[in-house]
């Protein structure tokens, strides 16, 4: 079985419910293992080797972070620039990450109705990732749709609840050995038909 | 004069008053202006109190008894195990050579044997009430030389039982009981003389058994009661029973009180008992010095003035002698060895103690014992002034030409950062420049510590920072950023002083122990105070908080929005009214006042909240807002 890492970052998660509802349903699940970045390093200071270590241990990497200001908190981006290190990560020789399966599971206030070209946003949530994209990119990991739960400041519960089991279930068919090629043509991973029957 | 208490008690608090303030004034140690006053307000001077002095000093002997009590409260035997090595070391060099040696003049000064060997063993102990007095006034505890002090003047609070308990059997048996002294009879004064040295040590064996099954039951019963002044009133009790007891049976109080206090370091009570007692010590102990200084029988002196003079300047040489020679055994620096032998040098407290036993024993004669308690306290008397030249005089010189002998290596001449004081604060702060390769000159008072500095490495000068002769040979005109790291701060406030108005370029770093320290600062206008537990008792509540389950980041938030808020409340408090005097029990209370001020605070601005960002509960309840609207 493909083991997991759940990257998580989240400045103020003891206020968020939608993130409540996500990581209580995965946080011990078999082969996964939930890495809460803001609780490990307060004071931003990264302990790259035991970072590297993780990443390397794992298959399958995930970046979970509510969306804020069109990019992810920035612990997250601070982790991004510590630990994917040229000649480790990328560069000559920056194979270690090669072949590793990665993917952005987001939270947004707002709702896919205004990630659009004529939506508030102007833009899709995708289009926002890039960045993420072209890292797993350069590092020759291979990026899946990401996996989103939009409209938090309004949803409810019950809703959360269910993307939450849908989140399981992803992990699930990502640790069986789902392939990119699976899933192409979807914009997110909420969509793939396995995770609404 | 009268006889009336009231008019004494006047005389002696007037005496004191008038005489510490101006030997402060004059920048001399508070033990120097007691003794001046005793013996102006004494028998010879003025002649406000006292026909004799003996009667004052038995009274006086309390704040012997009480600072005894306290020392030994502060010996855990856990503690006394782990110093055992110096203090046995240290102290048993001394006592043994002291004592071997003034044995051999007394005998050449004419005098019998056993009155040579009972003065032998008086001149061996130092007095505990002079020195600790000075060291703790001059803020070297911490020194090497404290710590030897410390450890020598122990093994004489000791030693001191033992010589008590040996002293009956030099008693000459021919005459038995003295008649002048029958007021003041004991009950071992009838008893054989071997049999006298076992009820010594049986009662301490007693004060022992019942400071465990008594004493710790008794106060454990008077706590529950949380009538805060009885717990006063029964550290008084324990203090005046057991010297009171000890008394009864002959022996000296102080003694039992040290005893008493050793008992009671392992109990619960250890540090009420420290706290209730001290105001009293102090003040008490004055009493004692005045009364020292009331005691010089200037009569015995000038009957002999050869022979006492003779005598005294033998004594402190040959203690002194022997105590620089101890220091040079245990390898302590050059001016650490000098400070330890000056200010050990003179006869102690004890010395009253043995000389009146081993008289009522007949061992001694009234004008020996005269002339010997002359001598103690003439002793007593010079130490701080020998003291203030080994400062002034001595000192100075050895410190500046230690740091002129070593060779100068050209980052001292391009220093911009002088750090005073490597103890646990500065040594921090002089470690982690270091690491980042930035070097500051240090400056401290402790050689040993000095020495081993240079060692490592460091640029360091040994001495008084608040002298202006060394900061300048530091670099103190060349400098940029002064750091005080010192413990005390009154040393800091003496020496921010002197730098604000001679340099004023110099940008002022210092340590503030608390908040009283950190409003004085403020009101000097030093704008860069370092409050030393501030965010070290920070972290310890966020670890609490962590443990129950709140988040790290937002702690370490919280922490860094504490201080932000803590340091404007300061500023704005600084200037609120004078606080941080000296007085215990106020100073206790405002402290509470002060505390029940910061809390309510603390409360109105709600600083818990006060951290909105990222708070996705907010937007929920805002955007709830708008659609009821």
């Amino acid at each position: 079985m493909k083991k997991v890492l759940v990257l998580f970052a989240h400045p103020k998660f003891e206020k968020s419910r939608a993130n409540a509802a996500l990581v209580d349903k995965i946080k011990n699940k078999e082969g996964v293992t939930f890495h809460d970045l803001y609780e490990c390093y307060p004071d931003f200071n990264i302990d790259v080797e035991v970072e590297k270590k993780l990443l390397l241990e794992h298959d399958i990497i995930v970046w979970h972070h509510p969306f804020y200001w069109y990019s992810c908190p920035p612990l997250m981006k601070q982790w991004i620039d510590m630990v994917l290190e040229f000649g480790w990560a990328y560069g000559p020789n920056g194979n270690a990450l090669q072949g590793k399966k990665s993917l952005n599971v987001i939270t947004t206030g707002g709702s896919r109705a205004v990630y659009c070209e004529t939506g508030t946003n102007s833009f899709s949530v995708n289009e926002f990732l890039r960045p993420f994209e072209q890292t797993a990119n350069l590092c020759g990991m291979l990026y899946f749709p990401p996996f989103a739960v939009m409209g938090t400041h309004k949803v409810a519960q019950e809703i959360l609840n269910d993307y939450a089991q849908q989140y399981d279930k992803l992990l699930d068919l990502l640790q069986q050995n789902m392939a990119v090629t699976d899933v192409s043509g979807f914009y997110f991973l909420n969509d793939i038909p396995q995770l609404n029957t | 004069m009268t006889g009336s208490i009231l008019f004494e008690a006047i005389v002696f608090l007037l005496g004191a008053i008038v005489c510490v303030s101006v030997a402060k004034r004059l920048g001399l140690s508070s033990v120097l202006g007691y003794l001046l006053a005793g013996v102006l307000i004494g028998p010879y001077v003025f002649g406000f109190i006292g026909n004799e002095g003996e009667d004052i000093l038995h009274f006086a002997e309390f704040g012997v008894v009480m600072m005894l009590f306290l020392i030994g409260l502060e010996i855990e035997p856990k503690n006394f195990w782990k110093m055992r090595k110096t203090i046995l070391g240290m102290g048993g060099v001394q006592v043994a050579g002291t004592m071997l040696l003034s044995y051999f003049l007394f005998i050449l000064f004419d005098f019998d044997w056993k009155v040579a060997l009972t003065f032998s063993m008086a001149v061996a102990l130092s007095s505990t009430a002079i020195a600790l007095q000075t060291i703790k006034e001059k803020g070297l505890l911490n020194t090497t030389f404290g710590a030897s002090s410390f450890s020598i003047l122990l093994f004489q609070d000791i030693i001191v039982i033992f010589m008590l308990g040996a002293l009956p059997l030099l008693a000459n048996t021919d005459k038995k009981v003295v008649e002048n002294h029958s007021e003041k009879a004991n009950l071992l004064q009838n008893l054989p003389l071997g049999l006298q040295t076992l009820a010594i040590l049986v009662s301490v064996v007693l004060i022992v058994v019942a400071g465990r099954y008594l004493i710790v039951p008794m106060l454990r019963k008077v706590a529950k009661t949380g009538v805060r002044e009885l717990l006063i009133a029964a550290a008084l009790l324990i203090v005046f029973g057991i010297s009171f007891l000890m008394e009864l049976v002959g022996l000296s109080p102080a003694l039992g009180a040290f005893l008493g206090g050793v008992v009671l370091s392992n109990s619960e009570f250890k540090h009420e008992l420290e706290s209730t007692l001290e105001p009293f010590k102090n003040l008490l102990l004055g009493l004692f010095f005045m009364a020292v200084g009331a005691s010089i029988n200037f009569i015995v002196i000038a009957k002999s003035p050869l022979t006492v003079g003779g005598i005294l300047l033998a004594v402190i040489g040959l203690k002194a002698l022997v105590l620089f020679i101890t220091a040079s055994f245990f390898k302590l620096k050059l001016n650490q060895k000098i400070l330890l032998t000056f200010s050990l040098a003179q006869v102690g407290e004890f010395a009253f103690v043995l000389l009146s036993f081993a008289f009522s024993l007949n061992i001694l004669k009234q004008d020996q014992l005269d002339i010997m308690l002359v001598v103690t306290a003439l002793t007593m008397t010079v130490t701080p002034i020998i003291g203030i030249i080994n400062e002034r005089v001595i000192l100075p010189r050895l410190g500046t030409k230690e740091s002129i002998k070593r060779p100068t290596d050209h980052i001292a001449k391009s220093q911009k950062i002088i750090l005073v004081g490597f103890g646990h604060f500065g040594s921090t702060i002089g470690r982690f420049l270091r690491t980042h390769g930035v070097e500051a000159t240090i400056l401290d008072h402790d050689s040993n510590r000095v020495d081993f500095l240079r060692k490592m490495g460091f640029d360091v000068y040994y001495g008084d920072a608040t002298r202006t002769d060394l900061l300048e040979s530091a670099g103190i005109a060349e400098a940029n950023i002064l750091i005080c790291a010192m413990d005390n701060p009154d040393v800091i406030k003496k020496l921010a002083k002197t730098v604000k108005s001679n340099y004023p370029q110099v940008k002022l770093m210092v340590r503030a122990k608390s908040r009283y320290a950190a409003y004085e600062f403020l009101n000097m206008e030093i704008d860069h105070i370092y409050r030393e537990s501030l965010e070290t008792s920070l972290k310890l509540a966020s670890e609490v908080l962590s443990q129950m389950g709140f988040r790290k980041y937002t702690l370490q938030r919280q922490i860094q929005n504490f201080i932000k808020y803590d340091e404007d409340s300061i500023r704005r408090l600084a200037k609120e009214k004078k606080i941080g005097d000296d007085n215990y029990i106020f100073k206790a209370r405002k402290e509470l006042e002060q505390q029940e001020k910061l809390l309510e605070q603390d409360f109105k601005r709600g600083i818990v909240e006060f951290d909105r960002h990222w708070d996705g509960e907010q937007i929920r309840a805002a955007l709830e807002e708008n659609i009821e609207k």
